[in-house]
């Protein structure tokens, strides 16, 4: 039996106790249309004349489409529409391209050359899904195959064929460079003063999401010109912006309907099922059905992708990590989707939850010919707990320390600087490590049961002088041989000291949104700072001399469909309850009851749910 | 041929938000003729319990009880924009959205009670039971119900909020990484044990001893589901799951549930947790989202804990039981390390 205990004990000086409503064990309102199938998903909105929408997808990891004949499948019985590539207003897209983050790299319906197996190239729009799945086999193309790579390290070399034309170099860009660099400190001489210098090489492959219900959508006109969609997506807005994009569409005109999805652990987020429903409804007039089925979702369907690491410590005697220095590839499969931003999430987290002097990174982005990788539980952080926990195992053994114990002597604590070049604040992880091990009975020494998140800081907080460096170049890797790992030499330095401002959240717009601090829970002058919890962001962001600047690129978002200068986020007002016509004379003193729809009541009349 | 005990030890922090900000959510709170509220977004409910979370936030933040508040979600005509469920974001941006949005609608209601009490509106607070009096004189009140009633008929007022939280978007240098990734970080520390079979490489989880400190409860029973799902979930990615089983071969790839191993309700490790709570500045009630973070420290833990029964070292997942015993015939046999 599993069980769980509420430590109070703990930090119990920067906690208001005593809350209404927070921190109790309320039911879920819908839990009893989840227990009884009465909930409704997006496959449980019938409509009538529904079409079915299935895939031809490439059997080759890369192949260049010589022909395509469809003639056999247009004729077959109950087949609608053929969809190709040139149906898509927009045939090229990058999911990150609604925060201009990264570049265009990867069509709805691939046209010219398809570069993982599984890739879709056309679409077939039916009566029946048994309609749809017979003509989809009858397409048939003339294939031109290409060599592939699967390998991330061998992606790099300079013979590799190149998976993405979008980016030759087979690498996301990161400003100048071909991978993310961190630098903070001087990890050679660091190593060179260290009396063990310990490495690993870690590979995490790919997991799929998993989700009982897989990814789908159903599209529909709308009588008033626009489109209506239930969608299995994970981010309405972000599915809902990505459709516009690809369809040259004014977003306003979409009308996605969303919110309760059958587990989605970030395999729902891409982004693909949405705009090819309301593709088919648009080039039919009908109702078009797009839902993957389990082999979709295993293989085609992205998963977490894999990640291989490299890390090496130099360590002192009694155990201090003195530097650290990963070298990381992410296996981005043959697009970019998000893989390019997780690799950004993961450099911030580097170098795990230790307060290390001396760290440096180089992490890539590298398109292979496989399956696109998109995010799950954990996503950019997953696979490098794993790298970094299994090697500081190894450090202990290495130096003869408990390893527990080595980590609590490594612990960030409150006021440490961080090697992203923020400082540490509401650490807890000395007390986690101090919680389990007595759970678990592991004897830990007196001075790590003592210690303490709080003591931070002082000399911890200083940033070090930084040796840089400029390897690594777009475009240069590909040319000769340019190592991965970040160079023995340096080539230039950044003061100590060098740190910019920390982004803080836009305040709330009126005053009257900023609530009593006292009633959000967080105890004012404990040793956090005491701004109220939902007012701590007060401070608007300053521009920061020396430190990061956004991409020259970079411009806040303005919208979801570039044609429309208007961003459809500005919402609609919820329409005012209405009551029913025939409510009578509204008595005020009464309480008002009729004609209120009861909220959360299924929409489902009958228990039956639909095949 | 034998089995061997090990134990093993991983702990984690977690970045809570998308990284380097960029993604506003927002919220409308209105009150029903009946004085129930309303909240309404286009936040998605995984499963994890979104609703519910803003549901208890609303409630608590007008000073209402949660009976009284509904969740409407996502619906793009009439939710506003939300950048989605991902990245441990819903709690943390949805919950601040609501909790402005909560707030105005919290302001509205206390003026008109105010003129109905013929009171200041600084001078009432609500019961969390429906009512709402004159501070210090609880014998001097009203209903919610009656206010809204009163508000919407009488006074010609809305009671109703919006709220949106962002954190501005901002980059990482290319040349030192410099960054502000996100504001608040999750924390946890585990201990697997666990036995390995040296004749068939077979892994099995045994129990699971872990702390995790999760900012606030917001719902403790939310929280538990999600402890316990996440750690059966590490379990399964560290001994079983993959799509690409000779990765980065992509040769004998599952199809099915059939042919993709997944752990069933069976094999979920009894697990014996301690929540720590130590609330975040600017998270909502100072509570982390729990739900990404509670894998993570199972997959070095296994890892660590099979090196600690048989001494291999098992540096890439999927743990299987033909690694286990590729590395058992590299050793010479199994090599237990010091029983902790």
């Amino acid at each position: 039996m599993s069980s769980i205990e509420f430590r109070k004990d703990l930090f119990a000086d920067e906690r208001v106790e005593g809350l209404k409503e927070i921190g109790k064990p309320t039911i879920r309102q819908d839990i009893l249309g989840h227990v009884t199938g009465r909930t409704p998903y997006y496959d449980d909105h019938l409509f009538d004349g529904l079409l079915h929408m299935r895939c031809v997808r490439s059997p080759h990891h890369h192949a260049r489409i010589r022909s395509v004949d469809t003639s056999a499948a247009e004729r077959m019985a109950g087949v609608r529409r053929i969809v190709r590539p040139s149906d898509v207003p927009h045939n090229l897209n990058t999911l990150l391209s609604l925060i201009n983050f990264g570049r265009d790299d990867e069509p709805l319906l691939q046209p010219k050359k398809a570069s993982y197996r599984g890739e879709p190239i056309l679409a077939v729009i039916a009566d029946t899904e048994h309609q749809a799945r017979a003509a989809a086999a009858a397409v048939r193309v003339d294939w031109e195959v290409l060599p592939h790579v699967l390998d991330v390290e061998e992606a790099l070399q300079p013979n590799a064929p190149t998976v993405n034309e979008v980016f030759p170099d087979n690498t996301f860009e990161y400003g100048p460079y071909d991978h993310q660099k961190l630098r903070f400190g001087d990890v050679e001489t660091a190593f060179a003063a260290s009396y063990r210098i310990v490495e690993g090489r870690y590979q995490m492959s790919p997991i799929e999401q998993a989700p009982i219900e897989t990814c789908g959508a159903i599209a529909a006109p709308e009588t008033n010109d626009r489109y209506v969609c239930h969608t299995s997506t994970q981010a309405l807005f972000f599915s809902l912006g990505t459709t516009a994009k690809l369809l040259g569409i004014d977003s306003s005109r979409l009308h996605f309907i969303g919110g309760t999805v059958g587990g989605g652990f970030g395999g729902k987020v891409d982004s693909i099922v949405e705009p090819m429903a309301v593709l088919g409804a648009v080039l039919t007039g009908r109702p078009v059905k797009f839902m993957w089925d389990r082999e979709e979702e295993m293989q085609v369907g992205a998963p977490r992708g894999a990640e291989r690491w490299y890390i090496k410590d130099g360590v002192a005697q009694d155990g201090r990590i003195l530097a650290r220095q990963f070298t990381g590839f992410f296996d981005s499969g043959a697009y970019t989707r998000l893989s390019s931003y997780a690799i950004v999430k993961g450099v911030g987290h580097l170098p795990g939850p230790y307060s290390i002097p001396n760290v440096s990174a180089n992490v890539y982005c590298v398109f292979t010919n496989r399956t696109p990788a998109t995010a799950m539980r954990g996503f950019g952080i997953t696979g490098v707990d794993f790298a970094i926990e299994c090697h500081m195992d190894k450090v202990a053994e290495a130096v003869g320390i408990d390893p527990i114990e080595l980590r609590i002597l490594n612990a960030y604590r409150d006021g440490d600087m961080k090697a992203h070049r923020r400082l540490a604040k509401n650490t807890a992880l000395i007390e986690c490590c101090q919680v389990a091990a007595a759970k678990a009975r592991w004897p830990i020494g007196a001075g790590s049961s003592s210690a303490s998140s709080l003591a931070g800081g002082g000399e911890r907080a200083l940033i070090p002088e930084t040796v840089t460096d400029t390897e690594g170049r777009v475009g240069e890797r590909r040319q000769g041989r340019t190592a991965t790992a970040p160079p023995r030499k340096g080539t230039g330095r950044v003061a100590a000291g060098t740190a910019g401002k920390a982004v803080v959240a836009a305040p709330p717009q009126r005053p009257d949104m900023v609530g009593d601090p006292e009633r959000f829970g967080r105890k004012m002058g404990g040793p956090v700072p005491s701004q109220p919890a939902p007012a701590p962001m007060i401070a608007q962001p300053q521009p920061r001399p020396g430190g990061p600047s956004l991409p020259a690129a970079f411009t806040p978002p303005t919208g979801f469909a570039p044609a429309q200068p208007q961003p459809p986020s500005a919402p609609q007002p919820p329409t005012a309850p209405q009551s029913a016509p025939d409510a009578g004379p509204y008595q005020p003193d009464q309480p008002f009851q009729r004609g209120v729809i009861r909220p959360g009541a299924s929409r489902f009349v009958s228990g039956i749910r639909r095949r | 041929m034998a089995v061997h005990q090990g134990r093993g030890f991983a702990c984690i922090n977690y970045p809570i938000g998308m990284n380097l900000g960029g993604d506003p959510s927002q919220a409308l709170v209105h009150s029903t003729p009946d004085g129930r509220f309303m909240v309404t977004l286009s936040a998605i409910d995984l499963g994890q319990g979104m609703k519910s979370v803003a549901r208890q936030i609303a409630a608590e933040t007008l000073g209402v009880p949660v009976a009284h508040v509904y969740v409407d979600t996502a619906d793009s005509d009439t939710g506003p924009h939300d950048m989605g469920s991902f990245a441990s974001r819903g709690t943390h941006r949805v919950g601040n959205a609501v909790i402005r949005a909560a707030t105005e609608a919290r302001q509205q209601m206390l003026e008109a009670a105010a003129e109905e009490l013929e009171v200041n509106a600084s001078d009432l607070d609500t019961d969390g039971k429906g009512n709402i009096h004159v501070k210090g004189a609880p014998g001097r009140s009203i209903s919610v119900a009656d206010t809204a009633i009163a508000a919407q008929f009488k006074q010609g007022r809305t009671l109703s909020g919006r709220g949106i939280f962002l954190i501005p978007p901002s980059g990482a240098d290319p040349d030192t990484g410099e960054m502000t990734p996100v504001t608040c970080f999750a924390h946890a520390a585990l201990i697997v044990d666990l036995e390995v079979d040296d004749e068939t490489g077979v892994v099995t989880v045994k129990a699971i001893n872990s702390a995790y400190e999760v900012g606030r409860a917001l719902n403790p029973k939310l929280v538990e589901q999600q402890l316990i799902g996440g750690a059966w979930m590490g379990v399964s990615h560290a001994l079983y799951e993959t799509t690409e089983p000779y990765y980065p071969a992509r040769d004998h790839g599952p199809l099915d549930f059939n042919t993709y191993l997944m752990p069933g309700p069976a094999e979920v490790v009894p697990h014996d947790i301690a929540v720590l709570e130590r609330p975040a500045e600017d998270a909502p009630y100072g509570g982390k989202g729990p739900g990404e973070m509670c894998a993570n420290p199972v997959l070095p833990a296994i890892a660590n804990a099979v090196y600690n029964a048989v001494g291999v070292r098992c540096d890439s997942l999927p743990i299987t039981p033909e690694m286990v015993l590729r590395g058992l015939r590299a050793n010479g046999g199994a090599r237990p390390q010091a029983r902790r």
